[in-house]
């Protein structure tokens, strides 16, 4: 069986139940291709053995005619999530030689379901980042390069390493997590889909924390019908997560039905911020010709809260972090850098053990917390949150779901945006609000840039109406035709 | 209550407010679902989330919930329909997280009072600012290694409940009788057991001292005191230490100080370069806590009565004294215990009589054995036989002494011992008056004293028993006695 890594997930699915290829075959097809990816430095850790006990179990079960959801399906996980007996680092230098005991929610459920576990993904460190160049295990690169250009480019962040994976052809799958755009960026960057779920739809337990009450575990995949075979695992209720969602998980699949007839879909005027490149306004628009053109009805909605959410976020997404982040203190797991007293050991194992953006964020989070400044940022933060999550209640009272740009710009050169973090935040500009308010939103590939580099378009849908999101992005995955592929493919051409 | 300190320059009021930390009766932590027993070995009972693990989440224990709504329906207090966790952030190892998971603005429980039994009868109301749940931290061992720190977290994530008392005592005295008091309402509800040498229950002291009538002074916090007398001594002491250092001219500075019980003195905790800044913020993990009035009108109907509601009955009821009342409801095991004496078997005996044999007799042979009333060698349905035998007159009080001693050395039945020993009281009046005639005739010359001093009743009396093995019935004797010796005399 050749090309067998050109499959999507439905695919691989009907061939691995009709027998036309093994567990076995498929894992190997993928374990030769992550090797090949090596160039891009998608991964952090790779688990070939694991992998392949997992495609034996799924062999056995498939024989025996025991089929479950995912059985076979080689998937990467975003090395954010703890793995039990696996190395998870959050790409940071301070957890070295942690291997969690437990198995985190989210990849216990695809286990059951019978995915099979290649390697843990590269992130920017702890999430923090829109590049995946701030992690400790080095940069990961797109496989997407411009034509004549052989600069390496960012695969956006801070799920990178999951979405350059994907993209390449190195996974069928992936997990991410996005707290203010880190699946759905990349995903746009990497020319596949990227689904952040709503807000406790998918549990948080044994994910490594970045910022709490923004942090959304989702799928990456290279069609939305992947995203929804992929989300379905995913998501349910986990008690062991307080602010999981004690809701039935939806058949996602059956949610892809084709039509958008008569839907309304909201175009936020405010997001037609001054600067936006004219090729990501004009991907707008044909993103909503074309679903005019399947039967839906854009119309224009106004979220006048829009431009004070990424400095809300970038006030409480830090304040959380640098909360979470307290435990890495040398004292339990991970580095320790010895000192002659208790605070010197804090001070050197955290120096050595955080990256500048990470302490950065720290910094920025404990400044906001602290006495006398806590109302006017923190406070204020949280009361803007509260505004913007009305914006989006006025807006769909009149609308089915946002259709919006995912990112103001293509993938960029690694390096370049570096030492300018205003610019790099500026990226989660049209991603952050979903998070503050916790709503379910999808990135799907619909265009190149005149660069000729991947862009993707974002449908926003109301709160545990990923169905709705996932429809509307099925019909735009179709109109679009989006069928370029990147430069570099790890799989069997 | 007046209880000023006199300084040198005059008088001072000592103001306090308590701060005590209650573990919570529970099987598992505030979080988690690791055990609390107390002793285990180190670090045995801890789950990855005590250790605050990568990517590990709390979730509330809904015992622990009940519990300090209990206790603040206990404390006639309001409970909050919705509160809120916050994270409190400071370094240290024996918080792993960074954080203690606390409650800041929004406390479960809010406004509340507690009544001081003074000892002279009367009582004295003190507020209760707020009751907030909070997880405990584990312990930093320093003595297991010359040159390092090690950690134990058994404890850390136990639930506790931060009970803040207004600034309303004035005296070391009162201090104590409140923390005695606290300690048992909450034995009393089954929140926390009390035992302040396990740590189960720990106070820091808000010290300030002013002269009369002047605003409040500046406060100083003493922490972590486990014992009642730690309580009243370090109270004492700091109170004196500012009422010295203001009439020397000097200025209390606020400051977190520590006891030291070996040297009477209290000293500064840390210095203020270190001092803290908690960066307090609602605990994202966790959603508000919100209650159900159903569920918060159940707990109250199941709550037992309480050590006031209880004094008054007993006072009502049984016509007993406030200040005796008081120890006898301190612990609801000897209010029940008092209760079985003064009624069981289908008797109701004299309520007075059955508090002076629990208060004295009881308590004292209890204290001697080192023993609490739970192990006390004879059940109240014995002690309350033997006060039968006292009021049908088979037994003389003085007897029943000697078959409450042996009682409490073998836990026999009095009836037994009464029959064993032929103890029974002797009322045959023939007998008797031979026993009083035989007295008078051998002591003449005390007869003839007695139209001058009728105290010589008392050595008549004295002779009788004697002669009848102290079982002649007292009030025959008396009676006998006193006839023949105004005939005699």
């Amino acid at each position: 069986m050749s090309r067998l890594t050109e499959l999507t997930i439905a695919e691989a699915r009907t061939g691995l139940g009709a027998k036309q290829f093994s567990a076995r075959e498929l894992a190997e097809a993928y374990i030769a291709a992550m090797e090949r990816a090596r160039p891009l430095n998608a991964y952090i850790t790779e688990t070939p053995e694991i992998a392949l006990d997992m495609a034996a179990a799924s062999d056995a079960r498939i024989a025996k005619g025991e089929t479950r959801p995912l059985d076979g399906i080689p998937i990467a996980v975003k090395d954010l999530f703890c793995t039990k007996g696996v190395l998870t680092t959050a790409a940071s230098h301070i957890l070295d030689g942690f291997h969690p005991p437990y198995e985190s929610a989210v990849t216990e459920k695809l286990w059951q379901a019978g995915a099979v576990m290649l390697g843990k993904t590269n992130l920017d460190e702890f999430a923090m980042g829109s590049s995946t160049t701030t992690s400790y295990h080095k940069p990961t690169e797109n496989p997407w390069r411009k034509p004549g250009d052989n600069r390496p480019l960012v695969p956006g962040g801070s799920s990178g390493g999951s979405a350059a994976a994907v993209a390449s052809h190195a996974a069928l799958g992936a997990t991410g997590t996005d707290t203010g755009g880190s699946i759905r960026q990349p995903a746009s960057f990497c020319g596949i889909v990227g689904l952040k779920p709503t807000y406790g739809r998918c549990s948080r337990w044994g994910v490594v924390a970045y910022a709490s009450s923004l942090d959304h575990p989702g799928p990456i995949a290279r069609n939305v019908r992947d995203a929804a075979i992929l989300l379905g695992a995913m998501a349910g209720h986990d008690p062991r997560d307080s602010t999981s969602a004690a809701l039935p998980v939806p058949d996602f699949e059956k949610a892809l039905t084709g039509n958008v007839r008569g839907l309304r879909i909201g175009l936020p005027k405010e997001y037609r911020a001054d600067g936006m490149p004219a090729e990501i306004e004009a991907l707008w628009q044909q993103g909503a010709q074309w679903l005019r053109e399947a039967g839906a009805e854009p119309v224009e909605v106004s979220l006048p809260m829009t431009k004070y959410a990424l400095a809300a976020y970038y006030i409480i997404a830090p304040a959380e972090a640098s909360s979470n982040l307290a435990r890495y203190d040398g004292v339990k797991y991970g580095l320790r850098v010895a000192g002659d007293s208790l605070d010197e050991m804090y001070e050197l194992t955290r120096a050595e053990g955080f990256g500048a953006e990470v302490k950065r964020r720290v910094l920025i989070g404990t400044y906001v917390l602290s006495a006398g400044y806590y109302d006017a940022y923190y406070l204020k933060a949280q009361k803007v949150r509260a505004l913007i999550a009305r914006d989006f209640a006025a807006a769909f009272e009149n609308v089915d779901c946002l259709l919006t740009p995912t990112a103001p710009s293509a993938a960029f050169a690694i390096g370049e945006k570096q030492n300018d973090p205003i610019a790099m935040y500026l990226n989660d500009v049209f991603t952050v609000p979903a998070n503050l308010v916790g709503l379910p939103a999808l990135s799907v590939p619909a265009g190149l840039s005149a660069d000729g580099l991947p862009l993707g378009l974002q449908i926003v849908g109301r709160a545990f109406n990923e169905e709705m999101v996932l429809r509307v992005g099925d019909v735009l995955e179709r109109a679009a035709q989006f069928t370029h592929r990147p430069s570099f493919i790890a799989g069997e051409r | 209550m007046s209880s000023l300190i006199e300084g040198r320059t005059g008088k001072w009021e000592v103001v306090i407010g308590l701060e005590t930390h209650a573990q919570i009766i529970a099987k598992s932590k505030l979080f988690s679902g690791a055990a609390t027993a107390f002793g285990a070995e180190p670090n045995t009972q801890v789950s990855p989330i005590d250790a605050a693990f990568p990517g590990m989440l709390p979730v509330i224990n809904r015992h622990c919930v009940e519990q300090a709504v209990k206790t603040g329906l206990g404390l006639d207090a309001e409970i909050n329909r919705e509160s809120v966790f916050a994270r409190k952030n400071y370094f240290y190892p024996d918080l792993p997280a960074g954080y203690q998971i606390s409650q800041y603005e929004l406390p479960i429980v809010g406004r509340g009072k507690l009544t001081l039994d003074m000892p002279d009868g009367s009582t004295r109301e003190v507020g209760i600012t707020r009751l907030h749940l909070e997880q405990d931290a584990g312990k930093s061992l320093h003595d297991q290694h010359p040159t390092q720190t090690y950690v134990d977290l058994n404890r850390a994530g136990i639930g506790l409940m931060e009970i803040v008392s207004e600034p309303d005592l004035r005296s070391a005295e009162e201090a104590g009788i409140y923390v005695r008091k606290l300690r048992s309402i909450l034995r009393y509800l089954g929140t926390c057991d009390g035992n302040m040498e396990e740590g189960s229950l720990r106070c820091d002291c808000n010290v300030s001292v002013r002269r009369l009538g002047e605003p409040l002074g500046t406060r100083c916090e003493i922490k972590n005191l486990n014992s009642v007398r730690f309580v009243m001594q370090a109270i004492e002491v700091e109170a004196r230490r500012q009422i010295e250092l203001i009439e020397a001219g000097g200025a209390v500075e606020q400051q977190t100080r520590l006891f030291d019980s070996a040297r009477g003195e209290t000293r500064p905790m840390r210095s203020k370069e270190h001092a803290h800044d908690y960066r307090y913020f609602p605990d994202p993990d966790l959603l508000p806590l919100v209650l159900d009035e159903a569920w918060i009108e159940a707990l109250r109907a199941q709550l037992p009565e309480l050590p006031d509601a209880k004094k008054a009955r007993f006072v009502a009821e049984y016509g007993l004294r406030p200040e005796d009342t008081d120890v006898l409801v301190a612990e609801r095991a000897t209010a029940e215990y008092f209760e079985r004496v003064a009624r069981s078997n289908g008797k109701s005996r004299d309520a007075k009589a059955a508090a002076y044999w629990v208060i004295g007799d009881l308590f004292g042979a209890l204290n001697k054995q080192g023993r609490g009333i739970e192990e006390a060698p004879i059940t109240p349905e014995q002690l309350g036989a033997l006060l039968d035998l006292i009021a049908d007159g088979t037994i003389s009080g003085r007897i029943a002494k000697d078959v409450f001693a042996e009682m409490i050395e073998t836990g026999i039945d009095a009836a037994a011992i009464v029959e064993k020993k032929g103890l029974r009281q002797m009322s045959d009046t023939g007998a008797i008056e031979a026993a009083v005639d035989a007295a008078l005739a051998a002591h003449p010359a005390q007869v003839a004293q007695y139209h001058a001093n009728p105290k010589v009743l008392g050595f008549f009396v004295g002779q009788v028993m004697k002669a009848t093995g102290g079982k002649a019935n007292p009030a025959l004797v008396n009676e006998l006695l006193k006839r023949k010796l105004v005939q005699s005399s």
